[in-house]
């Protein structure tokens, strides 16, 4: 009994001592390699304001994160703050009035009119207020090269797509996959959407997702695109593997030649001591049309009812627009700053390209922007079942693709 | 009645009914009212949130004209004939060597109802290794020396499901198993006396004496694994996570990314309003046959 009582004294002791360091939860998806160096990177910033960094990782990738997240929000357990895509996907919440307005504090950090490019905030601005904090950009239309495969099939490394297919048959007599792809539904629709960027050129992409014109949709630009994606569907026939990462090792390992994703992909390339530019290449636009789209991360913060909690909200929007934060957490995720008035001096020979890309201005709105998440979904469905199937025919895609732009949303 | 008796008959009914009426509420408020609730919200347009705006059949409509959908219940007939089957059959041929007094019993029986301590998600997780060509049944094979053996069939649009079942046997069939075991020793010794007095053979026996006299087991293991059916969602998203493609996804999947990914709830209470019908077109002629018959007897 005594030693009970004692024991409840020491707690009760140490939870008043802690009682000005608030624990904050923030949940995040960010768990391979790279992106859980760039967390740590925004935990020790946080805690260096005197508070307490509650890491709230999930497991698997935004497909799985999300759902837990917004969840977590509509039924009243709402977490500190989220890392979450941007997108359309937040913005019911933030219209249900379940997410913090942070302008205000934006406007009296001065860092709001510093977010470049401005599109960045165009998804969670609603009715004139800013719901977020985009903590980085992420451009996904890029093809990465690992220089080893090349090697050991003595070819040169491709230029553009083309070639890319061009050198495939070569690759394959050497054992090698030509094209590394996860399995998971997302990476198939991302490679898809990067093919209709760099294949198709970013002006029938606008048409297709913004205007939703079925008839570009079913016409030859489209058509190229849907070509194109039978032609990744053979190169990846041979990837096994799930996870995005996972298809970066076997690029790594010189197991495959290639690989369609975004430039987290750097991150796992650095990690492993590669340098770009020496041990791998990277294609903007596959080469072809060097355009990038500019959705990335940002941070939300729902509506809590504590006050310390809010404090803490306000600590850690603060860190994640902080300058300095911004260049050390860009350079270990691999990711581009979402201010344009910071310079990143070690960027690698790839980031430099993005931000060259990002300083011509040669931008698009993502997909999530565009469209719904169900639209999205269909189109995912539509994608990853084109994908598994090597009888269903570029054509058909093509037909169920514009029924479903014509009902999209 | 006496005054007293009837005063005791009715606090004594009071009674069992306060008691039962959080059971009544919850039943009626949960499960009848989100019932009613969901199927309402499916003739609407809800997305991310439930909206009441009215549009009709408009979500069942595009729910059978969505390729995902129709592959899902495909999934789910070939799972649920060939579970249903494979199970009864497997699990009563296990219980009936296990009651030929064999030695070990004991540990066999242990050994064949672990898989059902351990969660779907840890089924599912085993036999994505098990079955994945690079570290599981195909390397070892490979490495014994056979170069060319080849078996993925999670990889394969057509053999998926069977590696599907093959997880969900592994897990299931110890419990039908140990039921079946249970009403064989039910069966009482003079039977086989008698049998074997009439120079039956054993499996004769078995087939024509035994399993008739076993129907309440088989209604029981019946509902069990038809119940497991239904739901069928986790050992999926462990082991195939619908894939290769579209090849193994299920309707419990369906309305759980139409929910929370596509954030399209109208949809997603179409399809589980779906599941409820093919549910209570099991169960209906069941319960008639099941309880309609007992009245009569």
């Amino acid at each position: 009994m005594k030693h009970w009582l004692r024991a409840t004294v020491a707690a009760l002791g140490l939870i008043t001592a802690n009682a000005n360091a608030t624990e904050m939860e923030v949940t995040h998806w960010w768990t391979s390699g790279s992106e859980a160096a760039a967390v740590r990177v925004l935990a020790e910033a946080f805690n260096a304001t005197g508070n307490v960094w509650k890491d709230g990782a999930i497991a698997g990738a935004g497909g799985v994160a999300r759902p837990l997240i917004t969840s977590r929000i509509t039924g009243g357990d709402p977490m500190g703050a989220t890392q979450f895509t941007h997108g359309k996907a937040m913005k019911e919440l933030v219209q249900a009035g379940l997410m913090r307005d942070v302008t205000d504090l934006a406007n009296r950090e001065g860092w709001l009119d510093k977010i470049r490019p401005q599109s960045l905030l165009q998804d969670c601005t609603y009715e004139g207020r800013v719901y977020c904090v985009p903590s980085n950009i992420h451009s996904q239309q890029w093809l990465w090269l690992g220089h080893k495969a090349f090697e050991t099939a003595g070819l040169p490394v491709p230029k553009d797509w083309s070639e890319f297919v061009a050198a495939a048959p070569t690759l394959e007599k050497k054992g090698i996959v030509p094209l590394a792809t996860g399995r998971q539904p997302w990476q198939i629709q991302l490679l898809f959407n990067v093919l209709m960027v760099s294949i198709g050129g970013p002006q029938v992409f606008e048409k297709v997702y913004g205007d939703k014109d079925a008839e570009v949709a079913a016409g030859p630009d489209v058509a190229k695109v849907f070509a194109a994606a039978a032609d990744a569907r053979r190169l990846a026939k041979k990837s096994n593997v799930q996870e995005w990462n996972m298809a970066t090792q076997m690029v790594i390992d010189g197991r495959a030649a290639g690989q369609i994703m975004g430039d987290w992909v750097q991150g796992e390339f650095e990690q492993a001591g590669l340098t770009a530019g020496k041990d791998y290449d990277c294609l903007a636009g596959l080469g072809v049309y060097p355009y990038i789209t500019t959705a990335g991360d940002a941070f939300y913060f729902p509506k809590v009812k504590s006050r310390e909690i809010e404090a803490a909200q306000e600590a850690l929007a603060s860190v994640i627009a902080d300058a300095a934060v911004q260049v050390k957490f860009s350079l270990i995720k691999g990711a581009l700053p979402v201010r344009g008035d910071v310079e990143v001096k070690d960027a690698s020979v790839c980031m430099k390209k993005g931000l060259d890309i990002l300083a011509k201005g040669q931008v698009i709105r993502s997909v999530n922007s565009l469209l719904s998440p169900d639209s999205v979904g269909r189109i995912t469905d539509l994608v990853v079942e084109f994908f598994s199937d090597d009888s269903f025919t570029a054509e058909r895609a093509q037909n169920e693709f514009t029924t479903i732009i014509e009902s999209a949303d | 009645m006496s005054k007293v008796a009837f005063r005791r008959w009715r606090l004594g009914n009071a009674s069992a009914l306060a008691a039962s009426i959080p059971m009544v509420l919850t039943a009626l408020v949960v499960y009848l009212g989100c019932t009613l609730w969901t199927i309402g919200y499916s003739f609407t347009n809800s997305r991310l949130l439930p909206n009441a705006e009215w549009t009709g059949l408009s979500q069942y409509r595009r729910l059978w004209t969505t390729r995902r959908w129709l592959i899902s219940i495909e999934n789910l007939a070939i799972y649920g004939a060939m579970m249903l089957v494979l199970s009864l059959v497997l699990g009563f041929v296990l219980a009936a060597m296990l009651d030929r007094k064999i030695r070990f019993e004991n540990t066999f029986r242990a050994i064949f109802l672990y898989p059902y301590a351990l969660s779907f998600i840890v089924t599912g997780l085993v036999w994505q290794w098990l079955l994945n060509p690079e570290f599981g049944i195909q390397r070892f094979v490979r490495e014994l020396g056979l170069a060319d053996f080849s078996f993925d069939p999670l990889y394969s649009p057509q053999l998926v499901l069977i590696g599907v079942i093959a997880a969900a046997l592994w897990h299931g069939i110890g419990l039908v198993m140990c039921l079946m075991l249970a009403g064989l020793r039910g069966i009482d010794e003079d039977i086989w006396k008698a049998t074997r007095v009439d120079g039956i053979s054993t499996w004769k026996t078995y087939l024509f004496i035994i399993l008739p006299m076993m129907r309440n087991v088989f209604v029981t293991a019946l509902v069990l694994i038809t119940s497991g059916i239904i739901k069928l969602y986790d050992l999926i998203i462990a082991q195939t996570g619908g894939g290769p493609g579209l090849s193994s996804e299920v309707p419990a999947k369906y309305v759980f990314d139409y929910l929370f990914q596509s954030q399209n709830l109208g949809q997603a209470f179409a399809a589980s309003t779906m599941m409820l019908v093919a549910v209570t077109f099991v169960i209906i002629p069941w319960a008639i046959l099941e309880f309609g018959g007992k009245k009569r007897a």
